[in-house]
């Protein structure tokens, strides 16, 4: 029997198995940020061990950073941010810290720099390692027991997840974006849907997606509850990596093309589960409620938690429409936003800004409007394409490089009440600031949002 | 990490589903560098509601966390599990948990026990009614003992053995240096290095 490309790149990274026992499973790539390495650190030095290959891990400044220019004026944000740089020094761990040309959402930077490749294991202290699936590897969070773990052995004890297709037939409406695909996908199978699995993303309209569409569906694999997403590499794929800085060249890049090439689900392979979506049927996609499955088309109305058959939902809905602020049957379209964040590794891209920015091109925004670029390199090409003046003209506020209000832990918050349309991935109660509340949009959401004042789809813009 | 072998306690029921880790440890807490200080911040934005669970006395001093369903969601912060561990949770059960989180837990000794929702629902039921109920964790037995039932719970062998000793995973995979050593030979020279 076949095998899916799951299995593939399992199998390759498999060091050691045992009957009842987890595989030790090699890996490839280990990124660090200063919020979940600290205590690992801590720990290899309290057991006297050394970091087993320093050079396959690399380190950035991204979670603490403030997106404005300037010090970090939080002195515990400063001393994490501190600290990270004195163990990467100790430990002789390439960092890329604030001002880097480098620095950026390690999600961002991996791909850029070729780090990410196609077959590869790829870990990091952060649930959105899944980002790094979309180059066909098996990439994952971990939390900091398993950060120390691979430091001193550069691998990890696990069990090989249950694989799941989800099938994405027929191509994505003009207007419809990779974000709102994996919104729809989030909202139909459920954040605990995935729980177990590795998912492989399939079919015409994941093929046609770009690369930076790919990490953005991939990326919110996690919020579906799946340990990691992945596509099959392909010429997109190839295309993106070549050339980029830790890409094979000359001859290696011709025998790790012919070895990409093999990476992807036999005809015949069986996958555990197969969830079919007709692209067809989707729409502009956004979040009601406070976790990622709680979405609904634009289009639609707040929903009514009568509606949910199941006691649990329906409470959970009751709960999240009170902290949201809203009453069921309102049109979503009607609700009024008071910020708009462009940015994380969701969607903090090039491809992102442009996106926001040919609609922000020409109008005035009315809402506060942050447009964070995911790293400083996407930062650069996005000035370079002068981008940023669309964005000041527009009134939007044109900052660094960082995870930023994703998660609030610099200093781009919400105030209580305060509701936000943002391209990141995690509506949480509080998660952008203790009582912010949260919708989930595409970059083309969030910019026409910020034209209107309220959740506007781009097409509805005159 | 601690064994855990079987243990028998008070609990709290936390009627709530898709308990995410940004509920259990807000993001402000993770800045610290330190393994402890982390119970002030367990469920830091609920606890300012009187009304939570956690703020009844009459659920002071319970160890085992019975929560509604896909407990552990989102972020993979282990800060979440040490804050329910320092705050003097031994046990969390649910009827499904976030895969880090569960992850997370049985690396620190916080044991993560999956029962079905109806059996949660029992459990829950028989702490509301009388919050002084002792239910017991059998690691070793893998069952739930409480209120004159019983119920089976699922865990993988190895990860019941570590939990059963207090293994460190990095201490038993360094057992096998000559395993990785001898793939690392063998890996493609064209993956990347970061320096």
């Amino acid at each position: 029997m076949g095998r899916t490309l799951a299995e593939k790149v399992w199998e390759q990274h498999v060091v050691r198995r045992a009957d009842g026992e987890p595989d030790l499973l090699f890996i490839d790539l280990h990124l660090i940020h200063e919020v979940t390495s600290p205590q690992a650190f801590d720990g290899l030095r309290m057991a006297g061990r050394p970091v087993r290959r320093p050079e396959l891990t690399i380190a950035t400044e991204d979670h603490n950073v403030p997106t404005v220019r300037g010090p970090i004026a939080d002195p515990v944000s400063r001393t994490q941010v501190e600290t990270l740089r004195k163990n990467a020094a100790e430990f002789g761990i390439r960092l890329h810290p604030m001002g880097d040309a480098g620095q950026g959402v390690v999600h961002i930077i991996g791909p850029q720099f070729g780090l990410t490749q196609p077959g590869m294991t790829i870990v990091c202290g952060d649930s959105h390692t899944s980002t790094h699936g979309a180059f066909g590897g098996i990439a994952f969070g971990i939390g900091t027991s398993e950060v120390e773990h691979v430091l001193a052995t550069q691998t990890l004890p696990a069990y090989r997840p249950k694989t799941m297709a989800i099938e994405v037939k027929g191509a994505l409406p003009f207007g419809v974006t990779a974000k709102d695909l994996i919104l729809a996908i989030i909202a139909e199978i459920g954040t605990g849907g995935g729980q177990g699995y590795i998912v492989e993303y399939r079919g015409e309209a994941i093929r046609n997606l770009s690369m930076e569409g790919r990490m953005t569906v991939c990326n919110m694999s996690i919020e579906a509850g799946a340990r990691a997403g992945m596509i099959a590499p392909d010429e997109t794929t190839f295309a993106y990596l070549k050339g980029r800085p830790h890409a094979p060249e000359g001859e290696a890049w011709d025998t790790a093309v012919e070895y990409w090439k093999t990476l992807r689900t036999d005809d015949d392979a069986v996958f555990d589960k197969v969830v079919e979506i007709d692209a067809a049927t989707l729409t502009p996609f956004v979040t009601w409620g406070t976790n990622p499955g709680q979405g609904a088309p634009l289009s639609s109305v707040v929903p009514a938690p009568e509606q949910f058959g199941d006691p649990i939902e329906r409470s959970a809905a009751e709960r999240a429409l009170e902290y949201m602020g809203l009453t069921a049957g309102t049109r979503l379209t009607d609700v009024e936003v008071d910020t708009v964040f462009v940015g994380s590794c969701t969607n903090g891209r090039i491809e992102d800004l442009r996106a926001a920015a040919e609609i922000l091109q020409g109008r005035q925004v009315r809402t506060r409007t942050l447009i964070v670029p995911g790293s400083m390199m996407v930062k650069l090409q996005a000035e370079t394409e002068g981008l940023h003046e669309v964005f000041k003209a527009a009134g939007a506020e044109w900052r660094e490089a960082g995870c930023s209000m994703c998660l609030g832990m610099n200093p781009d918050t919400l105030a209580p009440g305060e509701r936000s349309a943002s391209t990141s991935n995690r509506n949480f109660e509080g998660r952008q600031g203790k009582g912010g509340r949260t919708h989930l949009v595409s970059p083309q959401v969030a910019a026409a949002t910020a034209v209107t004042g309220k959740l506007t789809a781009p097409a509805d813009l005159v | 990490m601690d064994a855990f072998v079987t243990h028998t306690g008070t609990a709290v029921p936390l009627r709530r589903s898709n308990v995410d880790t940004d509920q259990i440890i807000p993001a402000v807490w993770l800045k610290q560098v330190s393994r402890t200080g982390f119970e002030k911040g367990l469920f830091a934005a609920w606890r300012e509601d009187p009304s939570f669970v956690l703020n009844d006395p009459a659920y002071a001093g319970a160890s085992i966390l019975v929560s509604g369903p896909d407990f552990g969601t989102g972020s993979s912060r282990e800060h979440a599990v040490w804050a329910l561990q320092q705050y003097g949770f031994r046990v969390v059960v649910a009827a499904r948990f976030g895969d880090i989180f569960r992850n997370n837990s049985t690396k620190m000794g916080l044991l993560p026990v999956v029962l079905s929702p109806e059996a949660v629902e029992t459990l829950q039921k028989a702490v509301e009614a009388d919050p002084t109920t002792e239910i017991t964790v059998d690691l070793a037995e893998r069952q739930v003992r409480a209120a004159g039932e019983t119920w089976s719970f699922e865990i993988d062998d190895y990860t019941r053995w570590r939990l059963m000793e207090g293994l460190d995973d990095i201490g038993l995979t360094l057992r096998h240096a000559d395993a990785i050593a001898a793939y690392e030979s063998e890996r493609q020279p064209w993956l990347p290095k970061t320096a």
